[in-house]
């Protein structure tokens, strides 16, 4: 049977996260009532004019000098006609023939190698409303312009990923480089990135592309991720058998985990785009283009190599600790307040990542202060408290953003280092499990772990194990 | 290049506009005239001009990043043909 190969492109639509919409001074804030951050301009009144948002013009600039495209000089928005609810003057403000950036290209690792991906274009336009369809009224779906004219960064690939191991990896890079860049908060589950994947199959000794489908509903990485996987098997299967492809828009279905044909009239495609005549062209000159270039943040490749350089970390590790803006931040932070590399790294990437996936949160979500991170690292490093009581307090402050310290106090955890006092809890102990103490003496050595955690259980956890054990060794060999 | 009638009514439905059949012979014929009188220009050699999207020569207008006033929720939805909790509403549009 023949090999076949796929072609995989993606479209990424981001929030950018201005204060104000991109053509009107309406607030982008999350979460406000319905139909609040609105006003004639993003309600589509007849005689009201866009103005264009200088910020989010640099915004866009960022990522599309990060992605290393050209800048269309000049750029234009265009007004994509198509008629939806969602559309208040039923067009978009879009870019089509000269979108802000073109001919870039983004690399990152997949399985230890470098791949690159083309970026076709990347533009700004304005979100639609957002929809509501009640279940107690299924006559009706309700529109909430809040989000409409909110602004939206697409950026479009070239079909030069192969494998969904590099469909992931394209969108970590991108989901990566708008935080790092500081453009978009990038949250999936708020609908601040929104997919559209475009895939086709071909036999692998073919340059030449298979017909492609486009695939949209994806809101998540795991729906990209999933549709893509469904739709390489599908038009596989599909060409073997010697069908064609139908050049057409399918929705990815969650539910089912399937795609399945959009149904559209054969009319929805026809945008029609024209010159928005409201809008003037924009010519970015070259010093905006050299100020935007010069405070381009370092992005999570090169972070990754200098925190190898400079805290003798391991590269798995830096390459944790970067892949999540607010993590290395965290790390550094907390270096920079005097807690040693190692340990700092070992808790980010091993407990604090280990309670974020159990919730389901990023690092930006959890409350940990760098203080109080350093704070447990330096209690621990210092023999003050023992390592279950560290985990107990870490598990605390890293959601809570109270200082480790205040806990250990709180919980009177401090461990318990002194010789005399741990000496009267070990005479009880030996004195309440005689039978053990002279199993000891009889050269079972599995009995001294046994006291060791009668010990620790009497004080609460709070007794230095190792004291603990010498003062042990030392009493029953005495006695 | 000649404009049919099916091309006008296909045209008319991407704008939303119903025609009478007069209207869309009429059209016809307008949009047929409109077309010829470009076809005209077209004979110019513009291979060096760039093409222009607007017809006054002004760029960068911009606003900056400062909030401005908004309309309140009720002068929002004052005019809106049907509302509900707070929300314009429209015939479903899924099923
Ligand atoms: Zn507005």
């Amino acid at each position: 049977m023949a090999e076949y190969a796929a072609n995989i492109g993606l479209e990424v639509h981001a929030e950018l996260s201005t204060k104000t919409k991109v053509f009107c001074g309406c607030l982008t804030a999350a979460g406000a009532p319905p139909n609040t951050q609105v006003c004639p301009v993003c309600l589509g009144f007849p005689g009201s004019l866009p103005v264009l948002n200088r910020a989010v013009v640099d915004y866009a600039l960022r990522v599309v000098l990060a992605f290393n495209c050209e800048v269309s000089r000049p750029s234009i928005f265009e007004r994509k006609g198509y008629y939806y609810p969602d559309l208040p003057k039923n067009f978009q403000i879009s870019q089509k023939r000269a979108p802000l950036g073109r001919s870039g290209y983004v690399e990152f690792p997949v399985d230890g190698e470098m791949h690159r991906v083309r970026i076709a274009d990347i533009h700004i336009e304005e979100d639609a409303a957002k929809l509501t369809h009640p279940e107690d009224d299924r006559a009706h779906s309700l529109v909430d312009f809040n989000r409409a004219g909110m602004p939206l960064l697409e950026i479009v690939s070239e079909p030069d990923m192969h494998s969904p191991s590099q469909v992931e990896g394209y969108m970590n890079a991108i989901r990566s480089a708008l935080l790092y860049l500081g453009v978009s908060e990038a949250r999936m589950e708020q609908g601040q990135l929104r997919f559209e994947a475009s895939v086709s199959v071909r036999p692998a000794d073919r340059a030449e592309l298979g017909i492609r489908v486009e695939i949209k509903n994806l809101n998540s990485f795991r729906a990209v991720l999933g549709a893509v996987k469904y739709e390489i098997a599908r038009q596989t299967k599909a060409v073997q058998a010697g069908e064609t492809i139908l050049q057409e828009t399918r929705l990815w279905d969650d539910l089912h985990e399937v795609t399945a044909p959009m149904r559209t009239k054969e009319t929805a495609m026809d945008y029609r785009y024209f010159p928005e005549p409201d809008l003037m062209p924009l010519v970015v000159d070259d010093e905006w283009i050299a100020r935007v270039r010069a405070e381009l943040p370092e992005l999570a490749g090169r972070r990754r190599e200098r925190l190898v350089r400079e805290y003798a970390l391991s590269d798995y590790d830096a390459g944790i600790l970067t892949a999540e803006k607010a993590l290395a931040d965290l790390f550094e932070a907390a270096v920079s307040r005097g807690a040693p590399a190692k340990p700092a790294a070992n808790w980010l990437t091993g407990r604090f990542l280990y309670l974020l996936n159990e919730r389901n949160l990023t690092a930006a979500d959890a409350a940990l202060s760098p203080e109080a991170l350093a704070e447990v690292v330096e209690l621990v490093e210092s023999n003050t408290i023992s390592g279950p009581a560290a985990r107990q307090v870490f598990d605390r402050i890293a959601f809570s953003g109270e200082s480790a310290k205040k806990v250990v106090a709180e919980l009177g955890l401090t461990q318990i280092s002194d010789q005399d006092e741990l000496g009267t809890t070990i005479d009880e102990v030996i004195a309440e499990h005689g039978d053990a103490a002279e199993n000891y003496r009889k050269g079972k050595e599995s009995a001294l772990k046994f006291l060791v955690g009668q010990v620790m259980r009497k004080t609460r956890g709070r007794a230095n194990p190792k004291l603990a054990t010498e003062l042990l060794e030392k009493k029953l060999k005495a006695d | 290049m000649k404009l049919t009638p099916e091309q006008v009514e296909h045209v008319a439905l991407l704008g939303r506009i119903k025609l009478t059949e007069e209207e869309r012979e009429l059209f016809t014929t307008q949009l047929n005239s409109i077309i010829s009188h470009f076809e005209q220009l077209q004979q110019l050699d513009t291979s060096g001009v760039p093409p222009m999207s607007h017809a006054v020569p002004v760029s960068d207008v911009f606003r900056e990043d400062e909030p401005g006033e908004s309309l309140s929720t009720e002068e929002a939805l004052q005019n809106a043909p049907e509302q509900a909790r707070d929300c314009f509403q429209v015939p479903r549009v899924i099923e």
